[in-house]
């Protein structure tokens, strides 16, 4: 059974219709590539995976449970974790307290109220900020690391809970080279905990890091499939791959 | 959003301010004379009104225009219970007062806070007003709580048969539930659920993603506001002997959104500083004779007017308001887990 199924979703904007019937899904453990050119549907899918938009019509199921209505919290209680587009740290909080914020979110609010959890917590949070590379930065303000640095922040606040699947919404945006190889590195290792849907531009970047991919285009999906296989696709490589 | 640098170390000031105050406070019914006293006494009681708008704006980001609302309606409680039923016991009376407060706030919350979506600033802030606006004129038509006149010639308060006299027990009765609900407040907002709320008041939006139930942390911020505005309330109506419609209403609402803003909003010993300048100076002002009459009969009826300047030229010019001054942005919006300490403060110093 598939952890995401996303069953011919379609999402309508007025008279624009973004998605046009789309299914796809992602198995336990896979890096999933999702794909397509601008305006293509790629970041309406995912929003209506995360919950941020609710489809027209179709279904969102994870882990065998449908959540095509359910609320952000709700998703997050069902497993899913999201990192946005936009950095979306919390500019003046410092490194420490951004990853904490996130680590307690699951805790019941009268255990933090009276701050049950802030010593047990710290392990993971410390954990969490030398895998990122962000040890040496804990005391910092948020607002004041490098776009990279933040982006890493993200992705390291949307795995501090665990998910079962974890959505990355073009991760590498704005990055230098140096730092998208880093998040490659970053990344690779979260194999082994959950599964990853991921919305890139970077061609190579997601090549070398997914298993599959999916590619949209005009709210339809073009092709769906091991990576290599998609690949060879003579539709896919004409429009998209050509140059990649 | 402004962006907070993270040079300088992390001074602490606060505290010192925090003291310093409370040092200041504990003699002086000792030093001043009975009208200074009563007046020392109003100003520690609207503080719980400023810690309550602070708590809700500076620390949660709900913008409430309506905080006398629920500073009011426990007033006009507890006074007609006072009047009506000749119940005086502050046990029965000052509880009562607080939770009339928190039931109050949690309703307006259910109408302008609870919802699918977030609700915008200015929405809230307009909502609150509006409550407090259609209560206060609620109050001046309803004959029954004195409607124009309001309810006067309160009884005092007692604690068993002791009578609570406004002067010297009152200050230090005052002095103590302010300092109680001061470091209630203070440990709420230090604890990780303030990191919910410093969280929500940056990015609302992304919390729910963490699987935060945001709106259930802003009722439960809002209701406990609720609760130390009307514990202020209840106690502002004994120790004035009074309580009216302009109790209720938008004025007094506004005058605790400047107090705060005034002080040093997100700090809550800024909404106590921010009581004390801007009361002293409404006092102190029309006195002064070398202003000439004209000017002093202008401020006796458009001191409002100063005030809503006053307020401009604070968001415009001073945002952190007078705390600002001496605390830096660090401090004012704090850490929640790890503290700077030893060699990180070091590598931090410029």
């Amino acid at each position: 059974m598939s952890l995401l199924e996303v069953r011919d979703v379609t999402k309508v904007f007025g008279t624009l219709t973004a998605l046009g019937g789309a299914s796809m899904t992602v198995a336990d453990n896979e890096f999933h590539g999702l794909i397509g050119p601008n305006g293509s549907g790629k970041s309406t899918m995912l929003k209506c995976i995360a919950g941020a938009e609710i489809p027209t019509s179709g279904t969102v199921i994870l882990s065998g449970k449908d959540i095509t209505r359910a609320t952000p919290p709700e998703r997050s209680r069902a497993g899913m974790s999201l990192k946005f587009q936009i950095t979306a740290v919390l500019p003046q909080l410092s490194v420490y307290d951004n990853l904490l914020l996130a680590v307690q979110a699951h805790q019941p609010m009268l255990g933090l109220l009276l701050s049950r959890s802030r010593r047990a917590l710290d392990a993971k949070v410390m954990d969490l900020l030398g895998q990122f590379r962000l040890a040496d930065r804990r005391d910092d303000i948020a607002g004041t690391l490098s776009h990279g640095q933040q982006q890493w922040l993200e992705i390291a606040m949307a795995l501090s809970r665990e998910p079962k699947l974890l959505l990355l919404d073009e991760p590498t945006a704005g990055m230098s080279p140096q730092e998208r190889r880093v998040t490659g590195d970053l990344i690779a290792p979260i194999k082994t905990r959950c599964s990853l849907l991921i919305v890139e531009h970077d061609l190579d970047f997601i090549k070398d890091i997914c298993d599959s991919l999916t590619v949209l285009d005009q709210g339809k999906i073009v092709a769906t499939g091991p990576t290599a296989q998609v690949q060879k696709d003579e539709r896919v490589k004409e429009a998209y791959l050509s140059h990649g | 959003m402004s962006q907070v640098s993270n040079s300088g170390p992390l001074r602490r000031v606060l505290p010192v301010v925090e003291i310093a105050l409370l040092v200041l406070a504990l003699p002086l019914p000792w030093i001043l004379d009975d009208f200074w006293v009563v007046f020392a006494t109003k100003m520690i009681i609207l503080a719980l009104l400023a810690i309550s708008f602070d708590l809700v704006w500076g620390y949660a980001g709900i913008m409430s225009f309506g905080q006398a609302l629920f500073f009011g309606v426990a007033g006009y409680t507890a006074a007609l219970l006072a009047t009506k039923s000749e119940v005086t016991s502050i046990f029965i009376l000052l509880p009562l007062s607080g939770l009339v407060g928190l039931a109050l706030a949690f309703v307006v919350a259910a109408i302008v806070i609870f919802g699918k979506r977030i609700p915008s600033v200015v929405f809230v802030a307009l909502g609150t007003m509006t409550g407090s606006y259609a209560v206060e004129r609620l109050a001046r038509g309803w004959s029954w709580v004195g409607g124009q006149n309001g309810i006067s010639s309160l009884p005092r308060l007692t604690a068993g048969t002791f009578e609570i006299e406004e002067g010297i027990v009152f200050f230090y009765m005052a002095l103590a539930i302010l300092v109680a609900i001061y470091l209630a407040v203070r440990f709420l907002v230090r604890s990780q659920f303030g990191l919910v709320l410093a969280g929500i008041r940056q990015q609302e939006g992304r919390l729910g993603f963490f699987g935060y139930q945001v709106q259930s942390y802003k009722g439960v911020v809002f209701s406990l506001a609720g609760f130390i505005a009307g514990v202020s309330g209840g106690l502002f109506a004994f120790h004035e002997g009074f309580v009216g419609p302009g109790q209720l209403g938008p004025v007094l609402s506004t005058q605790a959104v400047l107090y705060v803003l005034f002080g040093g909003v997100g700090t809550l010993i800024g909404a106590v500083l921010g009581v004390s300048v801007i009361e002293m100076i409404s006092y102190a002002l029309p006195q002064i004779d070398s202003l000439g009459s004209a000017i002093q009969e202008f401020l006796e009826t458009g001191w409002p007017i100063v005030l809503g300047v006053l307020l401009l030229a604070t968001v415009m010019f001073r945002p952190t308001g007078l705390i600002g001054l001496v605390v830096g942005d660090r401090e004012r919006i704090g850490t929640f887990g790890r503290r700077m300490r030893g060699a990180d403060a070091k590598r931090e110093a410029p």
